[in-house]
This record gives structure tokens, sequence and C-alpha cells, in this order.
């Protein structure tokens, strides 16, 4: 069992330019080489390093024991993970694309989530399980879903999603090191996202959401792909003389209701954005949140722009799809300012 | 470059299932692969503890029709299987269950009440999976055989040497999981055995539409793992199957999957009527092939087992029945509150404000 020296995740000098990608991949290095009882283990992340060169190198230097390509089953991947935990390990699997998360759904659900209520808190399985996630890479059909409504809607498991590399690199620390089971939901057309910085990075607690943009008029509540897209928008409406405050959610399940009504209250106005289809998807969840704690203070309905109720449309289609600032400022638009 | 093509595995078992002791108690003349049967006094232990079984599935189902218990799936006439395979694990090796493996639970020694449990309505999983080296009994069927197969590839990693085994059910062996761990396991090389108990029937549906293959033991080949079937109604050929498995896994060989030809002689669980899909006729004769009766024929025939040696096996079970009737007529003790507990290792704001709501609702009606 390879051993690296702890030099390997101590603190960079400089902040260098970071992709997400990166960032991830640097996370799964350093929780290997923090703990041995973490494997990574799913579909061609061994030789290959995964589709998307996320755990690229971690074969070579960790060895086939603790990095290794499954066979094409996600029920078997989740499935095993699970004995794997009982066993005292901390399995990271990828499911390679979000829609080939499903066949992974009754293990995810009925297992991994209720293991330890069932259990009375004797058996904790503490397995991420990492899901790159929702559109805008040009993918074919059953690549580019957002299941996060799913998986939020089912107790037991803890639902986070990054939207820059800082937060990559210290959610899926945090996550792995979590005794909960995490959903690690990764946005594919963020990938190649690059910031300046240093890793190893500690960043806000992955069960906060936080304020990445201070604004008066208006609140923006996204996730993973959509906090670029509402920061843009931002960045259009000032020039038009609106005020936006932009909120990355980051956790899903749990959601921190603190942090958002705050950001409500100040504005009065929210609007969720999200990708995945609209109907019973986890906009209504942040909107009938926000608006039960916040009724009084809100000048406004909750507004929720997101994709379609239709399936994920093809790659030339996506455009189109797609929530835009642009459908974000149209959105902000219908409402009576005047109220 | 060339590619390694596995060699291994692709035998195909015997279609006559291994036995060692007939119908009538005696020596049977099959094939029995090489196997080495038990002992005689090993032979008593398990048609002992298959007394016990008996009675205790007697005891729960009637218990059960009573309204003791929500519901109860018992694995009466399944004895053989479930005693000669639990028998065979070490002290350290993991038992991965179904909800009809309550007999396998209570020869690993779990108490009647912890196993009881979940049937009662009291909680999902009453006992400690880690004091007793048992996964929580699985209700979604086949997925346990995955975290067999997890768990004894943790072990290999770990050079732990604890060996899985996971029972599943001919119904179960159509689930996709089943396919998967069977093939995860082969792949891993995991130190794990696959049960699979032909009682034939998943419910009411009966084998042949469930499967169109000769055997399910046959499917080992495909997987690149032996196979082997055998009399699940005869204790000895369970034990020395399952034995062997077991080393060969603890050897570093890779996992088995050992089909064992059963019946369920009573109904799914109370609320089914098997009348309605078979008929007394071909319960009669699965009857004939009790495994109880053959092993104490083959015991008192070579001498093991006499009327004074039966008579304190028939007593011991009366006092677990005895002990099984005070568990369940015992009033359980129930926190509410405790649905909220163990959730999540981490606790969530939005639990303890609809906690707080349930404990308003309990104080108002004067349970707190």
């Amino acid at each position: 069992m390879t051993v690296t020296a702890l030099t390997s995740t101590e603190e960079d000098p400089a902040p260098t330019s970071v992709t997400m990608a990166k960032a991830l991949n640097r996370a799964l290095h350093d929780s290997l080489a923090e703990d041995e009882n973490v494997v990574v283990y799913g579909e061609d992340v061994g030789r290959l390093g995964g589709v998307f060169r996320v755990t690229d190198g971690l074969q070579a230097e960790f060895g086939t024991e603790r990095v290794w390509d499954s066979p094409l089953a996600e029920s078997g991947i989740v499935g095993t993970a699970v004995g794997m935990a009982m066993a005292g390990m901390r399995p990271v699997v990828e499911m390679q694309f979000d829609a080939y998360a499903y066949p992974a759904f009754e293990q995810i659900v009925s297992q991994v989530a209720k293991m330890r209520n069932r259990t009375k808190g004797r058996v904790s399985l503490p397995i991420t399980i990492r899901i790159p996630c929702a559109g805008d890479i040009g993918g074919v059909e059953h690549h580019s879903d957002s299941s996060e409504a799913y998986w939020c809607a089912t107790p037991g498991l803890t639902v986070v999603t990054p939207s820059n590399p800082a937060d990559a690199y210290s959610m899926l620390r945090e996550s792995i090191a979590s005794d909960d089971p995490v959903i690690f939901m990764e946005p594919k057309s963020r990938y190649w996202m690059k910031d300046q910085l240093s890793l190893p990075v500690t960043t806000a607690p992955m069960g906060r959401a936080q304020v990445v943009r201070a604004g008066n008029d208006v609140s923006l509540l996204a996730y993973g792909s959509t906090v670029r897209t509402a920061l843009a928008a931002a960045e259009v409406g000032a020039e038009h003389g609106l005020s936006v405050e932009v909120v990355d959610l980051r956790s899903l399940s749990p959601f921190d209701d603190a942090t958002v009504s705050a950001s409500v209250r100040k504005t009065s106005r929210a609007a969720v954005i999200h990708e995945a289809a609209q109907f019973g998807g986890f906009g209504a969840e942040v909107a009938a949140r926000v608006t039960e704690r916040n009724f009084v203070h809100l000048a406004a309905p909750i507004l929720r722009i997101t994709g379609f109720d239709t399936p994920y449309p093809p790659p030339k289609l996506e455009e189109h799809y797609l929530p835009t600032p642009e459908r974000v400022l149209d959105a902000i638009e219908t409402w009576d300012w005047e109220l | 470059m060339s590619i390694d093509v596995p060699t291994t595995g692709r035998a195909l078992p015997e279609l006559q299932p291994v036995r060692f002791i007939g119908a009538n108690g005696q020596p049977a003349d099959t094939d029995t692969a090489g196997l080495t049967p038990p002992s005689l006094s090993t032979l008593l232990g398990l048609y002992r503890q298959m007394v016990h079984v008996r009675r205790f599935e007697a005891q729960v189902t009637a218990l059960t029709k009573q309204g003791r218990l929500a519901t109860y799936p018992s694995a009466a006439g399944q004895e053989a299987t479930e005693v000669g395979a639990t028998t065979a694990l070490g002290p350290t090796d993991w038992l991965f269950p179904t909800y009809r493996d309550s007999a396998a639970l209570l020869t690993r020694g779990v108490p009647v009440a912890e196993i009881l449990a979940a049937f009662r309505g009291d909680w999902h999983c009453g006992f400690n999976p880690y004091e007793y080296h048992i996964s929580p009994a699985a209700t979604p069927l086949a997925t346990q055989t995955l975290h067999a197969t997890g768990y004894a590839m943790a072990s290999k990693l770990k050079r732990r040497g604890e060996c899985t085994l996971t029972f599943f059910g001919d119904g179960a062996s159509s689930e996709g999981d089943a396919h998967e761990a069977l093939n995860f396991a082969s792949v891993w090389q995991t130190p794990t055995v696959f049960v699979l108990q032909n009682n034939q029937y998943a419910i009411s549906t009966p084998l042949r539409a469930q499967s169109n293959a000769t055997m399910f033991a046959d499917r080992a080949a495909g997987y690149g793992i032996p196979g082997i079937r055998v009399d699940g109604n005869d204790v000895a050929a369970v034990f020395a199957a399952v034995s062997a498995a077991l080393e060969r896994a603890r050897d570093g060989e890779g996992p088995t999957l050992i089909e064992c030809l059963t019946y369920r002689i009573e109904s799914h669980t109370n609320s089914d009527d098997p009348t309605r899909y078979r008929d007394s006729a071909e319960v009669d004769h699965w009857k004939q092939l009790d495994p109880i009766d053959r092993v104490e024929k083959y015991l008192r025939s070579h001498g093991a087992l006499d009327d004074v040696g039966n008579e304190e096996i028939l007593a011991s079970a009366e006092v677990l029945a005895a002990s099984v009737r005070d568990a369940m007529n015992t009033d359980s003790e129930l926190d509410p509150t405790e649905i909220f507990a163990h959730v999540y290792a981490n606790p969530r704001t939005h639990l303890r404000e609809q906690q707080a709501i349930l404990e308003a609702e309990l104080a108002e009606a004067g349970r707190r």
C-alpha cells in the first residue's frame, strides 16, 4: 500500500491557475494520502483517469488497491461501496455521467440513505458518490441530466454541489471525511473553469450557503453551474442600475435557511435558478421554504428560472433550454417593481 | 500484446445435486463432488439447531396469527440450508441475509427479541450488526449480495481474513444486483460465498416463471467461478459445500455459487394464501423430503442419537419457544421521537424543528 509523503499536502506558496477538475483531482489525492481507508473506484477511473480526467494520475501514485476500474455497473459500484463502508472503508465512487447514476438508484435511496437510521446509528456509511452533472457541454442524450431533486427528496442523503475550484477542493475533502453519505454533484460545464488559488484550501463549511456578490434589489439563488449564470446576470443588471445579490447555495441538503433568508429579507425579492426542469424541481422547495420563512418581507413572488419541462434537448438546441443571464433578467423584469 | 483469457471455472456443475443423506436417512449414493461430510458430532449439533429453528418458526408464525407480530416470513422446510450454511461460518465471517433468514440469525446467536424487532414493527433492524457480524436483513432482494461482495473486497484489501456469505433466492436471482454481485465478486476475486436458496417460489411465482435455465448453479461458469448444486434439504451436503467454499475463499481463491434445492413449506408470509397457486400434493411431496427427519434417522442409525438424547433436544426447543412467547408478549416501549435520532451523523436544524412539532403533539396527548 502506497503512503505518500505529507509534503504533497502542505500549503503551496503562490496561487496558480487551477481548474475545477484539477481541484477535485487534488482533493482526491490528498484524501487518499491522508486516510488509508479511502479508496476510489468506478468506470475508467484507473489508467485513463476518468472520462473527465478527475482521477488523473491517482492509480499511478496510489496503486490498484486504492484506485481501480470497476465493471460497468452502477448499482454494483454503489452496492459494493455499502459493503466496503460497513467494513470501515471510505469509498469514493464515480458515476460516469448523471443519467448513468440511475441504475444505482435503489442502492442509493434504499440502502445508502437508510442504513444509519435502520441500524439506530450503529452502521454509518461514509460514502462519497461523485456525479458529474448538468449540461452545456454539447453532450448527446443522457449526458446532461440534472438529478438533484431525486437525491434531495431522500432523507439520509447529503447533497452538495460546488460552483468554483476552491469549493470543489474543500467540499470534496469535507464530503470524504463526513460520516454521512454524500451525493457530490460536479457541474460538468465548470470542470475547466479556472481560478487563481493555492491548494490545499479550506472554504466555508459545506453546509453553508455563501453570498458571492452583494446587492440590494434582488437575491439570485443559484448552485453549481448556474452560479456563473447568476453572476453574469448581476453584471448586466448593474449596467442598468439593478443591484443584484447572488447566493451560492452550495449545499442543497441540508439547506442553509439562515443565509438565504437573511439575503431575501434584505432584498425582498428572490429568484432561484437551476438547469433542471421546473416541475417538481429543487426550485420549488427553495421557493416554498423561503416563502414560509419570509412571506411578510417579500415584495414579489419567488421566481423559478430553470430548464423547461422537457427532456434535455440535443446538443444543437441546448442553448435554448439552459437558463441564460438574459432569461434571468427578463424574468426579473416581469415583477411589478412599483409594489 | 496478448489478452488474458480466463480458463478456469468453466466446468458445469453436475445435474444431480450433491447429497450425503437421503430422504429416508440412508447414506446417499450420488457423486459428492469431493466434499467431506461433517462428523457425527457436528451433525448432531446441526440437528439440534434445526429442531430449534423449526420450533422457533412455528412459534413465531403462531404469534403472528395472534397479532403479536405485523408479519412473518417463515423458512420452515429450509432449515438444512439456513442452519448448515450459517454454522459453517467462522466467528469473524459476515452474513448478509434476507428477511426470510431469521433462522440464520438465531443460529448465529442473535437474541429473539432483536431478531423479531423488525417483524413486530419496533424498528427496521433490531440488532447491532457489528456484534453478530450480520448485516441488516435485506427486504429489497439481491441488494445484499452486493454488500457482501463489497465487505469481502474490504476484507481482502485489508488482509483481514474475513469471508462473507450471502443468502438469496430463486426470485432474487432475477434481479440485476444478483448478476452484478456475482460478476464483481469474480472480477475482484473476493472471499464471498453466494448461497442461492432455490425454494421454488417467489411469493406465488413458481420457478418455471422465474428462469428457463437448467439450473441456477450453471450460471457460475458464466462468471468464471465454481458453481455447485446441493440438496438443500440435506444439512450435511450444505455444511460440506459451504465449508469448502469458505476454505477456498480464505485461501484467496475467490467466490463460489452454491445452489441449494429446497422448498418453502409455509406461505410467503401470514398474509399470503398458497392454496391459490399450489396444491397440497406438491407440499406433501416435499414434506416427504423433510430435512430434519432424515438427519434424525441417520443419527439414530449411526448410534449418535437415542430417545433420551432426542427428548432433551425437543425439551430445549420448548424452552426456546417459551422465550419467544415471553419476548413477544411483552409490550415494547417505543420513543416516537427516535425516528429523528439516527437519520444523520451530522444533526440538522430542520429535523430538530420537526421533532419539536412531534414533541408538542406528544405533550398535548399526555405522552410526555
